[in-house]
């Protein structure tokens, strides 16, 4: 009979609700620079690299050596992933095709991680056939790692033959009389040892994995779930020991525990932290080492930009079905990768120039043409790789000689939902019009004609004409454009109308 | 002589990899175990494998029908107490 999963409201949590995206992104930039190179692409690091680049979990490891008291087996790892839901386990072969199948779909793609649905090292064999398979064939992709650390020192090795760019060990506790209340038994040698005896092997094991991952040039970030009551005070000593020897992050995560979900926790009412109980908590260990905030705790499938998961359009047999040319994906991630890397160092240039400035120098007092309203169809933000039917949300943009102004994002009713919706056409594509009525110019990968005339008698200017464009350089371009036309002298062609 | 999976058993893999005669199969609703493979271990390891990882309770028994996790062997709160 199956079991009834637990409703998971979090994952349909947007992925950039502003709560959760405490880290600045001047985070990064305080990074060791050695360091900060080699996460720019990694979405889970940065709050910068997530709004740019995408990653994918294939869900390869569906064993676990350990149990944690924050865990329930019938659902994936609550902690590498989410909770309370299972992933669908794959073969190393099938996650092979997958990956490859993401990445040719959503060239953004950069991270390839195995955090589960159990321990990616208690599956030694899918794991690291996977990485050695993908190693080959899409050496661009940094692959990562999670692990409770238990068989981390016997693979330390194989982790850096493939050269897996960063290891994510969940560390609770360094003290095992407070091990023994998170775990209460091990897989250890042939045999299960539970207590006190279990905690001080586990802790070990991390221990020495760290130090091993350190000393071979790999990066590791600490995992540590904060369970209060058991091991809130006893994360800042967490915090500084891991530090000390050499990990780049730590992430602390709330426990969640859920009755619904079946775990010990959940079910003797251990509570989780308040939000505030967390954020007191991540800024004293923030003291000691560089935080993330806008961790999502994805789960173990987990496919796209950092908060959604387009795992649903990678099925097996989707993928199955798809023809992919690898080359000239991985020639158009590259591109892209460029691309981005060259928009990302301008900002950081800018950040760097303004912080150092002491003086604010006058703005020149004539400038060349007024600032232009724009809207732009791109599902991240990055590149405009939407149609403007298709498009569930605009990015709005003030663009003026000086600078691009993001100013947020504007809700599309969306038009081309398929033929079914096709008797509400007119009236959806009113309703986003009136929401675009500040904008001047609508910057799509495609448009079909009724709405291009629609959207001109309205006296936005539809542009297909950079499509898979990075937006900054579409922007700017577009407003150069207009200000060679000499559109930039009058008024808004709204504002002429009114 | 076999081990055998019963009703409970959630599908996590342990249990799979570690079976020095790769005698668990997947199957629905739950795993099971190849009786004509299974030896419980006893030629190979001190403690049958399967039942040494196995997180639920009850699940795994033996020919009389015994668990090898009885009830409470592997909660917390039994041995706290």
């Amino acid at each position: 009979m199956p079991t009834p999963t637990p409703p998971n409201t979090a994952a349909k949590a947007s992925g950039c609700a502003s709560g959760r995206c405490g880290s600045s992104a001047s985070q990064i930039d305080e990074l060791d620079a050695s360091v900060a190179q080699r996460v720019q692409d990694h979405p889970c690091y940065s709050e910068e690299a997530h709004k740019y680049f995408a990653r994918m979990h294939v869900a390869v490891a569906p064993a676990c050596n350990i149990q944690c008291n924050y865990c329930n087996r019938k659902y994936d790892c609550s902690n590498e992933s989410r909770p309370g839901v299972v992933s669908e386990v794959l073969t190393a072969a099938q996650a092979v095709k997958k990956t490859l199948a993401v990445a040719a779909a959503i060239p953004q793609m950069s991270v390839l991680g195995i955090a589960g649905p159990g321990d990616a090292l208690a599956n030694p064999e899918r794991t690291f056939a996977t990485f050695a398979e993908l190693s080959q064939r899409a050496p661009d992709l940094k692959l990562c790692l999670s692990t409770n650390g238990l068989m981390l020192p016997q693979y330390v090795d194989q982790i850096a033959a493939y050269h897996v760019d960063h290891v994510t060990i969940t560390i609770n506790c360094i003290d095992p009389d407070i091990g023994a209340q998170i775990y209460p038994w091990i897989f250890w040698k042939h045999r299960r040892i539970t207590g006190r005896e279990a905690a001080e092997v586990l802790i070990a094991q991390q221990q020495q994995g760290l130090e091993m991952l350190v000393a071979r040039g790999i990066l590791v970030k600490v995992n540590s779930v904060m369970i209060p009551g058991i091991n809130d005070q006893h994360l800042k000593e967490v915090s500084r020991i891991v530090r000390a020897k050499g990990a780049f992050l730590h992430n602390v995560m709330p426990l969640i525990s859920d009755p619904a979900h079946g775990t010990h926790f959940g079910l003797i009412g251990q509570r989780g932290p308040t939000p505030q109980e967390l954020k007191t908590l991540q800024d004293e260990c923030a003291g000691d080492m560089n935080m993330m905030r806008h961790c999502q705790q994805c789960r173990a499938d987990a496919v796209g930009m950092l908060g959604e998961d387009r795992g649903a359009e990678f099925t097996l047999e989707k993928v199955e079905a798809m023809q992919i040319d690898e080359h000239a994906a991985m020639g158009r991630r590259l591109a892209l990768r460029a691309a981005i890397h060259a928009e990302l160092a301008e900002k950081r240039a800018a950040r760097h120039a303004a912080s150092a400035q002491v003086i604010e120098l006058p703005r020149p007092a004539a400038t060349l043409g007024r600032p232009v309203r724009m809207a732009v169809a791109s599902s991240t933000g990055a590149v405009i790789d939407t149609h403007f039917g298709h498009a569930k949300h605009f990015h709005i943009f003030e663009v003026s000689a000086e600078e691009i102004r993001a100013l947020g994002t504007c809700a599309a009713a969306q038009y081309c939902g398929g033929e079914a919706d096709c008797g509400e056409a007119d009236n959806t594509l009113a309703r986003t019009l009136t929401a675009l009525s500040d904008c001047e110019v609508m910057l799509c990968a495609r448009i079909g004609i009724e709405p291009w005339g629609k959207l001109e008698a309205a006296g936005i200017r539809p542009d297909g004409a950079h499509a898979m464009e990075p937006v900054a350089s579409a922007l700017r371009e577009a407003w150069k454009t207009m200000l060679d036309n000499g559109q930039l002298s009058v008024a808004p062609a709204s504002q002429r109308r009114a | 002589m076999a081990l055998e999976i019963v009703a409970g058993c959630v599908n996590c893999w342990a249990c799979v990899a570690l079976c020095p005669h790769q005698a668990i199969l997947e199957a629905q609703p739950h795993f099971l175990i190849d009786s004509d493979r299974c030896t419980e271990c006893i030629d190979a390891h001190a403690t049958p494998q399967c039942a040494a990882i196995c997180p639920i309770e009850g699940v795994i028994i033996d020919e009389l029908g015994t668990p090898l996790n009885p009830l409470g062997s592997l909660s917390p709160a039994a041995r706290d107490g």
